[in-house]
Formats: structure tokens, C-alpha cells, sequence
């Protein structure tokens, strides 16, 4: 199977910070791939760089065999993007948004005006169609948005956070629809910081920090490669809080985590419920009041915490960024 | 597709789209239909009032500088517009399309220069209703309308070089404000040049908006013998010179906004 995206070694430095340093990613395709990864990390660099919007400082990339920099003009006939914040216009309606971006794909007139209706219709906008966008709802903008990119039916889709800010029944909604074009066999980059939404919609996940891809596999792989399962329990007072520490280290698979101010530990486990039960056994033994205790699986923090040794914040480095642009 | 009829054709896409914002948005409708009424009402009584000129009304003085003025205010909507969709990403989306990258300004200033029809057209209603009057044969004044659409043009484009070196609306109105001003009231548009204090009378004389100004009044026939033409070269020559204006503006800001146009989009 040929791949659809290809990147070796980007990078792209905004004065002294690096927002990619070195990015490795291939899609094959047909196939979804989740950038998953903090603020910060690059993952919107790297979607700026692949639909031509920005040109790297080096290395190289090629989308559905074109390079991103070289045959930029006719690459954009091939791509769809849809951004972080819907690029839709107020004052159109919906349906006069998406026959523009038709008429600038040069569908002509009466192609671009049929493909709007049908996009609008199987994206639950007929209704909405001849109101301008300033009406719409969030969830409706995103949708609106999203059906932009797909005016051409482009054979390669980015979707860069397509679901952030969103209110989860808005989310679900837009889930199902990208699950659709999915099924079509579209190509699909998605960035998101969602570990659900990089489990529910992505082939292969790429965990992306500072810049480069720290780990890629299935989001089962990875969470597995974290350690599986986490105990998570609160007790209720500093000193059970070390006792219990001390109790459970030996069922951990990999490092536990404590939060003195929460009075939590986390443990990464192996082996399901039955552990829960065993754990929750031991710290009776040890007449230790546990307020709350869940078997629950890794999230993108485990994840993160697990291959990068620090927390997925990335705030500085956001700020760094933010100062830079 | 050829890369010409590509840019004429998304060009007139994005003409349209901003017309049909401007017909929707009524905030940018009153600044092209109402504030042109409010300038020529407010000169016209409040000014008119309290000046008289021999041989002529201030009304008939006064009008062609309104029209100035009013045009050079209206180009700034092209700054203000090419901010805000700068900032809602909207360019982004241009950029990922296999538009043709100079659509986008050429559709923005074509879209304003609709939009400077309509409100030189309101201008010269209420102006006819005030007094004003036009007193050169129909091909002259059409040659003065033409005139100060093209500069009105022009103006555009520097305004969009501005805004998309300023890049955030709130900046681009504070520092257009803070220029457009003293542009146009360092002019000879409501005031004899002549008669400015020393370092002010060289400034005004070669102020493009003095030049404008008296071009059109020239080619409406807005002015009197029993006022003294001016003696600067510019305003000898006012026709020629205000278009060579134009045609510079155009020269350098054309140029000079598309590239930053393709820069401030890749950043």
C-alpha cells in the first residue's frame, strides 16, 4: 500500500524555539492517522507545513506524491484542511460558503452549487443552509467547516483538532461523521489531544513532544506500552497516603504516581479488576481508609508521563510559542 | 486553466463574496451610506455657516474635498477587513485552495471600490440637494468621478499593505485614524492652503489629497476667479499629477501587498 503522507526530518524553528525538530511521519493509504500530543508539541506546524501553509526550515514531506513545497499549487487540488477554528464566513450563509470554496476549487458554477447542497444535506445543514453562519452553533461552524475541506473530494483530509471546544454531544455527533469518511477510504491526519478521540477515529497514533514523534503504534499498543491499567485510590490522610504507597509498589508494572495535595496515588497495573480487588485487600490489612478507589485505562497524561518523563502540560513551551508569532 | 483567467475568475469569486458581506453587514453600510451623508450635512451647515467665500458657496468649495475625504476613510475598510480575516484564519483556508494567490487583495480592493461607488453616488445626491452643482460638461465630471475611483483604488492597496503589516484590527483602526487625519486635514479640502501658517502651506501643497482635491474641483467647475488659483507646481498641474499619484500608489503597493499577503498567510 503506497502512502499517502510522507515527512522526513521537518523542522521549523520561530526564533530560538523549535516547533518540529526532526518530524518522522508516514500515513498509508486509506488509512487514519492520530497526531496526538500537548499544545505546543507541533502537531499544527506539522498539518501547516503538509497543506503548504508554511515551508520547513529543512527537511522534506510529500502528500498523495507531491512535495509540499515544489508542486505546492497542484497539491492543493488534492488536499482538504479543516482548522482549529472553523475558517467559515459570518455573513455567508452556509450553503454560499461552501459554493465559494467550490468555485475556488474551479468546480464551476453549477458543480459547485450541487456539491453544497449535497455536503450541507449529509452533514445535517440543509435546514440551515440559507442562514448566514453567524446563527450557527459551534458544533454546526466545526461541521461547516469540515464539509469545506471535503468540497473536492480530496483523496488526503487534515483535520487539525477537529472536535476542540466542543460540547460532548457535539463531539459524538462529529465523530460519526469523520468515522464515515473514513469508511470511504480517505486519507486522514488528525491532531487532537484527546486520547478517545485518537482511539475512537485513528488507525495508528503518533504521540508527538517538542517537536517529533516520541512513539507511533495502535492507541491499544501504546496504552499497553504505558503498562495497561491504572489503579487510581484516595485516602485520607498524608501518612496513609505513604503506607498505602509502600503497600501497593509491588503490584505496580511501571513508575506510580503520588499527589500529596489530592492525597492520590495512581499505580500502573496489569491483569484487570482482580487486581483492584487484590490491591483494595492489602490496604485492609493495613486498616488504611481509602475514600475512593478505580481500575480505569491509561490517558494521554500515563501516556505522556510514561515515554516523556514529564507532565503533558507544555504550557512554557505554548508561551514560548505564543510570543514568537 | 490558464494563470490569468485563474486570477480574473477567483478574483470575481472573492468580489462577490465580500459584496455580499458588505450587503449584510450593517455596520460596514452605514460607514459607506451614512457617514458620507453626516460628513457632507455637517460641513455644509456647521462650517458653511461661519464661511463665506467670494464668488461661490462653501457648499460648492467644500464638497470635492468631501468626496476626498470619505474615499480616503472607506479604503480603510480594506485594511480593516484583510485584519480580521487574517485573524479568523480565513486566509488559511484560501491558502489550502488551488486558488490563485492573488485573488484574494485584488478581490478585496475590487469589492471596496464597489462599495466607494455607492458612496461617492449617495455624496453627490445629498450634495445636489445642498447647494452643490456641477458646472463642466458631463465628460469632464465623468473624467473627475473616474478620478477619484482610481485614487480610491490605489489607497486601497495602501491600506492593505498597512493592515497586513500591523496584522490585528484594533492596531490597524488606532494607526489609519492617527494618519487619515492629518492626511486629509492638512489639505487644502476645507481650508485655503494658502492661507496655512509657514512649515503647514509646503506640507498641504504637496499633500496627494490637496492635488485630488483640486483636480476635482477643476473638473466639476467648483471654482471661482475671484479666488486666487494656487501657485504650487502640484496644484498648477492637478489632473496629471493626481493621477500619476494613483498610478504610483498602484505601482508600489501592488506589489508590495501581495508579498506580504503571501507571507503573513505562511507564518
Amino acid at each position: 500500500m503506497p502512502d499517502a503522507i510522507v515527512a522526513e526530518g521537518l523542522v521549523k524553528r520561530y526564533g530560538e524555539v523549535a516547533a518540529l525538530d526532526g518530524m518522522e511521519l508516514t500515513v498509508p493509504e486509506g488509512t487514519v492517522l492520530g497526531l496526538l500530543g500537548p499544545n505546543g508539541a507541533g502537531k499544527t506546524t506539522t498539518v501547516r507545513i503538509l497543506t503548504t501553509l508554511l515551508e520547513p526550515d529543512a527537511g522534506r514531506a510529500t502528500v498523495a506524491g507531491f512535495d509540499v513545497v515544489r508542486d505546492a499549487r497542484r497539491l492543493r487540488a488534492r488536499i482538504g484542511a479543516s482548522g482549529q477554528y472553523a475558517a467559515v464566513d459570518d455573513h455567508l450563509t452556509g450553503a454560499e460558503n461552501l459554493e465559494m470554496v467550490g468555485r475556488l476549487y474551479h468546480l464551476g458554477v453549477r458543480r459547485a452549487r450541487q456539491r453544497a447542497r449535497e455536503l450541507l444535506e449529509r452533514f445535517d445543514l440543509t435546514g440551515a443552509a440559507d442562514r448566514p453562519v453567524r446563527g450557527y452553533s459551534g458544533g454546526m461552524r466545526r461541521r461547516l467547516d469540515l464539509a469545506g475541506a471535503l468540497v473536492a473530494s480530496p483523496p488526503v483530509l487534515f483535520l487539525d483538532e477537529p472536535t476542540t471546544g466542543l460540547d460532548p454531544r457535539a463531539r459524538a455527533a462529529l465523530w460519526d461523521v469523520i468515522a464515515e469518511l473514513v469508511a470511504d477510504g480517505t486519507t486522514v491526519l488528525l491532531t487532537t489531544q484527546y486520547m478517545e478521540e485518537a482511539d475512537r477515529l485513528a488507525d495508528r497514533v503518533a504521540v508527538v513532544d517538542h517537536g517529533r514523534v516520541i512513539a507511533v503504534g495502535t492507541a491499544d499498543q501504546l496504552k499497553d506500552q504505558v503498562g495497561g491499567d491504572r489503579i487510581e485510590l484516595s485516602v485520607t490522610s498524608a501518612a496513609d497516603l505513604e503506607t498505602a504507597r509502600r503497600t501497593l509498589a509491588p503490584l505496580a508494572v511501571g513508575d506510580m504516581r503520588t499527589d500529596t495535595a489530592a492525597l492520590r496515588v495512581t499505580v500502573p497495573v496489569t491483569g484487570g479488576a482482580a487486581v483492584l480487588t487484590g490491591a483494595l485487600g492489602r490496604l485492609a490489612t493495613e486498616r488504611i481508609t481509602v475514600r475512593d478507589a478505580g481500575l480505569r485505562r491509561p490517558t494521554l497524561d500515563d501516556v505522556f508521563l510514561t515515554l516523556t518523563g514529564h507532565e503533558p502540560t507544555g504550557r512554557t513551551t505554548d508561551k514560548a510559542r505564543e510570543t514568537v508569532r | 486553466m490558464s494563470t490569468l483567467r485563474m486570477a480574473v475568475a477567483d478574483g470575481v469569486t472573492i468580489t462577490k463574496r465580500n459584496a455580499l458581506k458588505i450587503r449584510r453587514a450593517p455596520d460596514l453600510l452605514g460607514g459607506v451610506v451614512m457617514l458620507p451623508i453626516v460628513f457632507v450635512l455637517l460641513f455644509t451647515y456647521v462650517f458653511g455657516s461661519m464661511i463665506t467665500l467670494p464668488g461661490m458657496s462653501y457648499a460648492e468649495y467644500m464638497l470635492p474635498g468631501i468626496f476626498v475625504m470619505t474615499i480616503t476613510t472607506s479604503a480603510q475598510i480594506t485594511g480593516y477587513t484583510l485584519t480580521q480575516d487574517l485573524q479568523k484564519g480565513v486566509f488559511d483556508r484560501f491558502r489550502t485552495l488551488p486558488m490563485s494567490p492573488s485573488a484574494v487583495l485584488t478581490g478585496q480592493t475590487l469589492s471596496d471600490l464597489i462599495m466607494n461607488v455607492t458612496s461617492i453616488a449617495t455624496m453627490t445626491l445629498v450634495g445636489l440637494l445642498v447647494g452643490w452643482r456641477i458646472h463642466t460638461s458631463p465628460l469632464d465630471a465623468l473624467l473627475g468621478f473616474l478620478m477619484l475611483l482610481l485614487f480610491a483604488y490605489a489607497f486601497s492597496w495602501v491600506t492593505a499593505t498597512v493592515a497586513l503589516t500591523l496584522r490585528t484590527p484594533e492596531v490597524f483602526n488606532n494607526i489609519a485614524t492617527l494618519v487619515s487625519l492629518p492626511l486629509v486635514f492638512l489639505s487644502n479640502a476645507f481650508v485655503d492652503s494658502t492661507r496655512l501658517p509657514g512649515p503647514l502651506q509646503p506640507i498641504a501643497e504637496w499633500n496627494p489629497v490637496s492635488t485630488l482635491v483640486q483636480a476635482a474641483r477643476e473638473l466639476f467647475g467648483n471654482t471661482t476667479p475671484a479666488l486666487p488659483a494656487p501657485a504650487a507646481w502640484p496644484l498648477r498641474h492637478a489632473v496629471p499629477v493626481s493621477l500619476l499619484w494613483s498610478v504610483l500608489l498602484l505601482v508600489v503597493f501592488v506589489p508590495l501587498a501581495t508579498r506580504l499577503y503571501q507571507r503573513a498567510v505562511s507564518r
